[in-house]
């Protein structure tokens, strides 16, 4: 406890020098606060448009949760149907990777033509940019079990129902949870570029990435700070809240969170 | 009654393995083992042993013959058999007394009966204390306790164990062959056992079946002439070195050939 504690504030320490020295770098060099406005500008456009950065980040994190809620679910029942018949896998197995490497920027429109500008053409954005690293990492966790355990389940008389909900499905769920912890990351940078098509149907009621572009038409460079600001905590905080759940999950069994001190 | 009686609890007639690549695992065996016979398979690698076990809990079909356990087909015995890997194989994910009970539970055991004879096995087994550990916290034998309380906890009347022990240091395999034995002479399974070891075979068994390879054929068999029960000091005897003996000239003629 002593040694995350020292850690704790040897990390603010880190901060404030690095705040510190951005406020010097800008002071001394006389940087118009539009090209690259301090920290103490930052927080004052935080202050200022406190309600309106809410609101522009609530609206991101539903389109984001949205879009990764409904990729874990859909990527889980994509990767049953893989694991449960080998060659559905193998003939369409290809195109899930199309979904990684189709260039999400080039049918963002597309899709809002598809569907209306808003928060849902958004949540679809985010739903096509999460889906691959589910159904691939679930994939790969409902499919490598040890065989000799799938001889025991048969030994036992097991039905297809049980071997799958008794055995492949507790063995995927930490290949799930790195797809899960993947697609959170991502899931914010979709949300993003969503909106940056579609971020709004009337002015000044878009989520983050939108604030982002209406804020650089503006030249209002530290409030277009405090929203990037705002979308990296956004960010970050799904990407912990995803490890917290997995440790939640995983703790007491997997190998992976074994405590590192000899026993 | 009597004529059930007749039927050997495993009966193997010409029976062949080949697989899909067209190698030919095993050929022409042809094997009774009576209700209550304790049964090892030694023999150099690939002559089958594995392949033996797979083929009498019908989890691997076989290519020639026929495969009969108490008159019925390995499929439809699995009820009164229970398969020990190599490996504990135990889910990671699981309590030692929820693998434990997992085959109860996957028959829809009511919950009491269930929790009173996992307990009461786990007993057996010497494993009470830690019901509720995780299988990483477990040494290699103690995993393998749990593997053979898990076995034993739907009451077999066959086990089919495929070198259970090879992975576990010398000691804690002779304590395990001799908890078997114990377990042994108070249940009186049919057993079917693999092995790579001379001494646990002759410590262990009523007979000894000396399997070639390519193809995997029987070479010899042996019964073991040493008095029951066996313990311990039952290793100490000259009548088990000589045993030991006899049957490692018929397993070196087997590697020779």
């Amino acid at each position: 406890m002593k040694r995350s504690g020292l850690l704790a504030v040897n990390s603010v320490i880190v901060l404030a020098c690095l705040l510190g020295l951005w406020q010097a770098v800008v002071r001394l060099n006389h940087i118009p606060a539009y090209i690259l406005p301090g920290p103490a500008v930052v927080a004052k456009a935080v202050q200022e448009r406190f309600p309106s950065l809410m609101s522009s980040l609530l609206i991101t994190s539903e389109e984001a949760v949205g879009g990764l809620a409904a990729s874990i679910v859909v990527g889980i029942g994509v990767a049953l149907i893989f694991a449960q018949w080998h060659w559905l896998r193998t003939l369409l197995y290809p195109y899930t990777i199309l979904l990684q490497t189709v260039p999400i920027v080039a049918i963002a429109p597309l899709i809002i033509n598809w569907v209306g500008a808003g928060k849902f053409a958004v949540a679809v954005v985010t739903f096509i940019i999460c889906l691959a690293p589910i159904i691939a990492n679930t994939t790969q966790g409902l499919i490598s079990v040890d065989e000799n355990l799938v001889h025991l389940f048969l030994m036992y008389k097991a039905t297809p129902a049980q071997i799958l909900v008794k055995l492949r499905l507790p063995n995927a769920l930490p290949n799930l949870f790195t797809g899960i912890r993947i697609s959170a990351g991502v899931s914010v940078i979709g949300a993003l570029i969503g909106e940056l098509f579609a971020g709004s149907v009337r002015v000044g009621e878009g989520g983050l990435g939108y604030a982002i572009t209406y804020a650089n038409n503006q030249m209002e460079t530290g409030y277009m700070f405090a929203l990037v600001l705002a979308a990296t905590v956004l960010g970050f905080s799904f990407f912990f809240i995803v490890v917290f759940l997995e440790w939640l999950a995983l703790h007491n069994w997997h190998e992976s969170k074994r405590p590192q001190t000899a026993e | 009654m009597v004529t059930r009686r007749s039927v050997p609890e495993i009966a193997l007639e010409g029976v062949g393995k080949r697989f899909r690549d067209g190698a030919v695992a095993l050929s022409g065996i042809s094997l009774a083992v009576e209700r209550g016979e304790f049964v090892t398979f030694l023999g150099p690698s690939g002559c089958g042993k594995s392949t033996l076990l797979k083929l009498v809990s019908g989890l691997s079909p076989a290519s020639e013959g026929t495969v009969e356990v108490n008159g019925i087909t390995p499929v439809n015995a699995r009820e009164m058999m229970s398969f020990i890997f190599q490996d504990a194989t135990l889910l990671p994910w699981r309590t030692v007394e929820e693998n434990v009970g997992l085959e109860l539970e996957l028959e829809h055991a009511a919950r009491p009966v269930r929790a009173e004879r996992v307990a009461q096995m786990l007993g057996v087994v010497g494993l009470g204390q830690v019901a509720k550990r995780y299988p990483r916290q477990l040494s290699g034998g103690m995993k393998m306790r749990v593997s053979i309380a898990r076995a034993l906890v739907t009451r077999p009347r066959i086990l089919l164990l495929d070198e259970p022990f090879a992975a576990l240091d010398e000691m804690t395999r002779d304590r395990l062959n001799e908890e078997l034995l114990r377990l042994y002479s108070e249940q009186k399974w049919t057993v079917l056992f693999v092995t790579h070891s001379v001494a646990e075979a002759v410590f262990l068994s009523s007979r000894i079946v000396i399997l070639a390879a390519h193809p995997g054929r029987v070479a010899h068999e042996m019964e073991v002439d040493l008095p029951w029960p066996r313990t311990a000091e039952t290793r100490e005897t000259p009548a088990f070195d000589e045993q030991v003996a006899q049957a490692s000239r018929l397993l070196r003629g087997v590697y020779q050939a």
